[in-house]
């Protein structure tokens, strides 16, 4: 069973409810639950997108957008049927927050997911899980069964003469289904490859209809905003960055843990104070900070405030706020290595630069680390990089493409080390070097 | 569709029932597919080809365009593995902490090198990317079961727990008493 932390710094919403047995539906109703999605009954559709619009939430599967404004995209109008998609296929290496949310909060993704429904005048919403959640899909199949009991969902949901049905279902094993084109393409039992956009899904989604694709903590986070008001969940964060955000800090530090704390948290604090600090006293040597897909900060660059325009200004990205801790007796050139080979491993192969280009990495980056790499491996492999940039369908090129680009920039000296068969200064007694599979 | 004489005996009633259901689930036939080859590789073990033969018929598609789709997913497999099959995350948080060194134990112990099965067929050890089990790393999973915050010295006993299930049983028994 997951660990649970805590800190005092914690502001804890989406995880109020954590290891308070809210699985069980009356709990879940003890503790407040179901009284937002009878608030927004109440209230009505325009309402809900003004709520959301105002509340600053913004999306946190990674990019960060208004969820309030994708809601505003979906026609009034349509002739095909409107789908709710919560994305739960947590993929991103340095992520375990849906983990936390499915397993001990599962009637909030339920809620959220409805009031999502009633905002857009959707019928049907699915919850779509990594195949590796297994039992995290019982959780919250038990949590959909019971609701349908309550009539919370169902043909007339609380009584109010509105629709609004439920399927969830897992993945098999695949980064690039997080990727929402292509969670559409899974979810039609198709290969997961993205789409080419536009159009867009709110506009032709799941099965042609318009859809709103959110990612799970973002429709757990949709209950609380109703309830406590919009504003007062903006004000919590920083400017254009509302509320608080379950951050996922794992790596050398002596308290790994998911904790909830305001928008703009400083960095640094993040990890000397809340996370207890480097393990064994080492010192910090560079910091991931918002999932392995971004790109690396230097010690020096971590006194910054963790909301997306800030770690954007500091050359960065939030993510989906997974923090990796680096120490200083880790090998720059293995870590890059097996962050890339995650890539190779994961590309869809749909797009010919990310498919080739994460290869090329790979296979460099794995020469290199065993001593065989040349003076011209350096350049090649920033070349390589630059040019898959913006060159594919989906960000997954970008994702293997930007932290290639910082560890070779900001660590370029300890690339120069390997040069030459130069053992790798950092190579672990026992430990086999990391080989090509 | 009622299950046919062939169905029976390559899925449990369960399963078959479980198909029924999964069938008519969905706005679209199609999208029970990869449930379906989860819950069929879960029961059979791999998906034979007389697993894809069965889904492409329940689904009403080709068994060319099942294969297509299966390949693409990770957890999919065309082969046995063991009845447990150990999967080690070896992603970036769970290398920071230890999961190289773990999963070279699980090879040890059980004299296999990667992918590799046991010669009683009880276990298989494979490295596997992010399991989402970050900050309780280093992390793996025996079939659906995560084990968190592993260090090499533990393997020995998490092989022991799924060697003697009888065991387990009883201790299960015993505390429900």
């Amino acid at each position: 069973m997951p660990r649970l932390v805590s800190h005092p710094d914690e502001i804890k919403l989406v995880s109020r409810r954590f290891g308070m047995g809210a699985t069980n539906i009356d709990r879940y109703l003890e503790l407040g639950g179901y009284e937002a999605v009878k608030k927004c009954l109440a209230q009505g559709p325009e309402w809900i997108v003004e709520e959301m619009k105002a509340s600053g939430l913004r999306g946190r599967g990674g990019a960060g957008f208004s969820a309030g404004m994708k809601w505003s995209f979906v026609p009034k109008q349509s002739a095909k049927p409107k789908y709710i998609l919560v994305n739960g296929d947590e993929s991103e290496p340095g992520t375990c927050k849906d983990h936390l949310i499915f397993l001990h909060d599962p009637h909030a993704v339920i809620e959220g997911t409805i009031i999502a429904g009633l905002a857009v005048g959707a019928k049907m919403g699915f919850i779509y899980l990594r195949g590796e959640y297994r039992y995290l899909l019982e959780i919250m199949e038990r949590a959909v069964a019971d609701a349908y009991d309550r009539g919370y969902l169902g043909k007339n949901i609380f009584g109010s003469g509105n629709e609004f049905q439920i399927i969830t279902q897992t993945g098999a094993g695949a980064y690039e289904v997080g990727e929402e084109s292509a969670l559409m393409e899974s979810l039609e039992g198709k290969r997961g490859v993205p789409r080419i956009k536009p159009p867009f899904p709110a506009v032709v989604g799941l099965y042609g209809g318009p859809t709103v694709i959110n990612n799970a903590e973002t429709i757990a986070t949709v209950p609380q905003v109703i309830t406590m008001g919009a504003q007062a969940y903006a004000a919590l964060g920083t400017p254009r960055n509302g509320g608080t955000r379950l951050f996922c800090i794992s790596g050398h530090v002596e308290r790994p843990g998911v904790y909830e704390l305001p928008m703009g948290y400083n960095l640094k604090k993040m990890i000397y104070e809340v996370a207890g600090g480097i393990r064994g006293g080492r010192k910090l040597k560079a910091v991931v900070p918002g999932g392995s897909s971004t790109p690396v900060l230097l010690p020096e660059e971590i006194d910054i405030g963790m909301d997306f325009d800030q770690v954007g200004k500091a050359g960065s990205m939030l993510g989906s706020g997974g923090v990796v801790v680096i120490d200083d007796q880790t090998c720059i050139v293995e870590f890059a290595l097996r962050t890339i080979s995650f890539y190779a491993h994961e590309s869809c192969g749909w797009c010919i630069p990310c498919r080739e280009g994460t290869d090329w990495l790979k296979k460099s980056l794995t020469r290199f680390h065993a001593g065989f790499g040349t003076d011209a491996d350096i350049g090649n492999m920033q070349y390589l990089a630059e040019n898959m940039l913006g060159r594919t369908f989906c960000p997954l090129g970008d994702a293997a493409a930007m932290p290639t680009i910082a560890f070779l920039k900001k660590f370029r000296k300890e690339f120069e080390d390997h040069l030459n068969g130069t053992p790798c200064p950092f190579a672990r007694e026992g430990v086999p070097q990391l080989t090509v599979v | 569709m009622s299950p046919t004489s062939e169905t029976m005996s390559l899925f449990s009633p369960a399963l078959a029932r479980r198909f029924d259901a999964l069938v008519e689930k969905y706005p679209v036939k199609r999208s029970a597919l990869i449930p379906m080859l989860l819950y069929a590789q879960d029961e059979v073990g791999y998906l034979s080809d007389a697993v894809v033969a069965e889904v492409a018929q329940r689904i009403g598609i080709t068994e060319l365009e099942v294969r297509n789709v299966a390949t693409y997913y990770s957890m999919l497999r065309f082969k046995p593995a063991g009845k447990f099959n150990i999967q080690v995350c070896t992603n970036i948080s769970c290398m920071l902490r230890g999961a190289y060194e773990v999963y070279e134990r699980f090879q040890e112990e059980l004299g296999v090198g990667p992918k590799g099965v046991t010669s009683d067929g009880l276990f298989s050890v494979e490295e596997v990317e992010c399991i989402g089990a970050c900050c309780w790393a280093p992390a793996i999973q025996v079939n659906y079961d995560f084990h968190d915050d592993l260090k090499p010295d533990l393997v020995p006993g998490i092989l022991d727990q799924y060697r003697n299930p009888i065991q387990d049983q009883e201790k299960d028994q015993e505390k429900n008493a």
